[in-house]
């Protein structure tokens, strides 16, 4: 198997906001890697900083928001250290972005075609004539039906899932090498979801773009994406390839996160929720962020911070367990599944 | 469209009639017998009989309406009863004496109030910024005959100016042609107008940028001008609409103060001698005209909001 080309690469990232409590850290060490032509999907809950990650990597934060450190590697270059200009030409031209509102996210006073013409005229030196018989075909390429009316409508006249997929359309218009979908489902039915899940899955199979699937939700994870990170108060703390994660996850928060999740295909009496609650950003732990909620925190998990770690098949993971410093049990029980820490000599092996 | 508009053209009827029934009921709210006032104290029985018959006080009151309403319909307000010129006609010559005043007013107060507004938003709580809504709350705050007077003081009759503005320097003894003498009472006018509209517009952008399709606007490339210019300003401009619409009906009808410092032929000043010399159908057409004009400036203001905003709904 060639090892893939890796498209973006995200390092270490730090992004703080200026508040009037003070600064707020709200992405503190983010790092993963996208292989060209596939997902990732960023999970974590509300709060967790997956959305400051992707807008971070755009550069698009609001005024008060600053990256402080770390790398975004684009084919190699660090976006981190472009101009303000050629940033521009870079956002909805090679890497696009959909947001999470539907609603709110296209503008009232301009028409749906006036919309995705723009991002036309502005990359591809369209005239506007051109943008127009392109945005039609977006339209079309997206699945609204006549897209010949529907062009000339303002988006008070479109549904929501009608108006994701002009946000989708209008996202693709440059052929974009990468596209950023932020919670691109969450405002929209159950139904309409599936069919914008489904449009963006089978639009990267056809246009070989690479995703970053922004989401709290691990079922949509497990429909569409190859990796995931799994994100914790501002920080990866688990990535993986999407089979590992979620036959073998290894990090008690995510191990906790899916036993949260209700299932079909075994017996289940009750969910069992992660006590506790996300730490506030102006009172984070000293250690492991997740120590004061996790069953098998130690002392060494509160005193101190872990880092990412990386295991033979390029999946990491930031947790003590897994560590030659480990202090405590051989197997440890997590959630009622057991794991072996590394300290003790035994190798995980991933089961079939 | 044409049917909004013809459906908004239909709803101004009955404020109109309204209008009419209350500048009707002027004369006679007024305490006392609208005869007695008019003829003044000490005048003979015969003379106030005279003018009651002249006035058609003798009729019962919705007659004497129904009179009104005909003739005002027919664009007959009656005859003035200090000068016996008719009221249609003493308005005519004023009327635009106002308007340009009134006109000249709203483009300056448009022109000075987006652009203090919308540096001041682009640049929020920059010094820019607060320089800025300091002097709009200045001028919002200075009463129109003051900063009238100190405009005449300074330019008009102080010694002090370079020779280079001397041309600005006029003297304030009536109106006449020249464009020269607008300026300083547009000016007086123009000021507080800017200073609102520059409030608005900032708020308003200040409310717009921080929506969600503005971000989509930069995550589709676009530069910070044309996100200003073309995705904001076009949001933001809707309130604004309103603001200059009732400025520019409120320069036509309020002018009053300004008109009188400046000593300026316009309705305000033909509305304030017919009130204190209790001419009442003068008072009565100035009151009339001035409503309707406010109402078809509101008008059109809704239509521009309409033009503006697809999403607003005569419902």
């Amino acid at each position: 198997m060639s090892v893939p080309e890796i498209i973006l690469e995200v390092k270490n990232l730090k992004t703080s906001f200026a508040t009037d409590s003070g600064e707020v850290r709200a992405v503190d060490g983010v790092s993963f890697k996208l292989p060209k032509g596939q997902t990732i999907g960023i999970v974590g809950e509300s709060g967790s900083g997956k959305s400051i990650t992707s807008l971070s990597i755009l550069r698009l934060l609001a005024s008060n928001g600053k990256i402080k450190e770390g790398e975004v590697l684009y084919k190699g270059q660090d976006l981190l250290k472009f101009s303000e200009d050629q940033m521009r030409k870079l956002r909805g031209n090679e890497i696009s972005m959909i947001f999470q509102e539907p609603m709110t996210s296209l503008n009232p006073v301009y028409t749906v075609g006036q919309q995705i013409g723009e991002a036309l005229m502005l990359h591809q030196n369209m005239s506007k004539k051109e943008a127009h018989i392109r945005s039609v075909e977006l339209l079309k390429l997206v699945g609204i039906p006549s897209p010949d009316k529907r062009v000339k409508n303002y988006p008070f006249e479109l549904s929501g899932g009608m108006r994701q997929r002009v946000m989708i359309a209008m996202s693709l218009a440059c052929d974009p090498e990468i596209l950023i979908a932020d919670e691109p489902t969450t405002a929209l039915d159950v139904t309409i979801q599936a069919q914008i899940l489904e449009l963006i899955k089978e639009l990267q199979d056809r246009l070989g773009m690479s995703v970053v699937f922004i989401t709290h939700d691990l079922g949509v994870v497990a429909e569409t994406c190859d990796y995931v990170a799994v994100m914790y108060a501002g920080q990866v703390v688990e990535y993986a390839d999407i089979r590992s994660l979620f036959h073998y996850p290894k990090l008690p928060y995510t191990i906790g996160l899916l036993k949260s999740l209700p299932r079909h295909d075994i017996e289940q009496d009750k969910l069992e929720p992660i006590k506790g609650n996300v730490p506030s950003p102006h009172d984070m732990p000293v250690g492991c962020r997740f120590s004061p909620r996790c069953p098998a925190a130690t002392d060494l998990c509160r005193a101190k911070m872990p880092q990412l770690e990386t295991d033979e098949k390029g999946n990491q993971v930031r947790c003590w367990i897994y560590s030659e410093e480990w202090d405590g049990e051989s197997e440890v029980n997590i959630y009622g599944e057991t794991r072996i820490a590394k300290s003790r000599g035994t190798e995980t092996v991933l089961p079939d | 469209m044409t049917k909004y508009i013809i459906r908004r053209l239909l709803q101004t009827i009955p404020v109109l009639i309204g209008v009419t029934i209350l500048v009707f009921s002027l004369m006679h709210l007024v305490p006392g017998d609208p005869a007695q006032i008019v003829a003044g104290e000490g005048a003979s029985e015969q003379t106030v009989e005279n003018i009651r018959e002249r006035l058609g006080l003798n009729e019962s009151i919705p007659v004497q309406y129904g009179n009104f309403l005909g003739n005002a319909v027919q664009g007959d307000l009656g005859s003035s009863i200090r000068s016996g010129r008719p009221v249609m006609e003493e308005i005519a010559s004023r009327f635009w004496v106002t308007f340009e005043l009134a006109f000249y007013s709203t483009i300056l107060a448009v022109f000075l109030g987006l652009i203090a507004g919308i540096v001041s938003a682009v640049r929020h709580y920059t010094l820019a910024d607060t320089s800025i809504m300091i002097v709009a709350l200045f001028g919002l705050s200075m009463p129109n005959f003051w900063f009238g007077l100190l405009l005449i003081q300074w330019f008009a009759i102080g010694n002090w100016m370079p020779e280079s503005l001397e041309f600005l320097k006029m003297r304030p003894s009536g109106w006449g042609d020249s464009w020269r003498q607008i300026i300083l009472p547009v000016v007086t006018l123009g000021t507080g107008g800017a200073a609102i509209i520059a409030r608005m517009t900032r708020s308003s952008m200040l409310e717009v940028v921080g929506q969600d399709y503005i971000r989509t606007a930069r995550a589709k490339g676009v530069s910070e001008r044309l996100v200003t210019y073309r995705h904001a300003l076009k949001n933001a401009l809707i309130p604004v609409v309103t603001v200059v619409g009732l400025e520019f009906g409120g320069f036509l009808g309020g002018a009053v103060l300004t008109e009188t410092i400046f000593a300026i032929n316009g309705m305000g000043r033909l509305t304030i001698d017919a009130i204190r010399t209790r001419d009442f159908p003068v008072v009565q057409g100035t009151v009339l005209v001035i409503s309707v004009i406010f109402v078809l400036v509101n008008l059109i203001v809704d239509i521009s909001y309409r033009l503006l905003n697809k999403r607003i709904d005569l419902n």
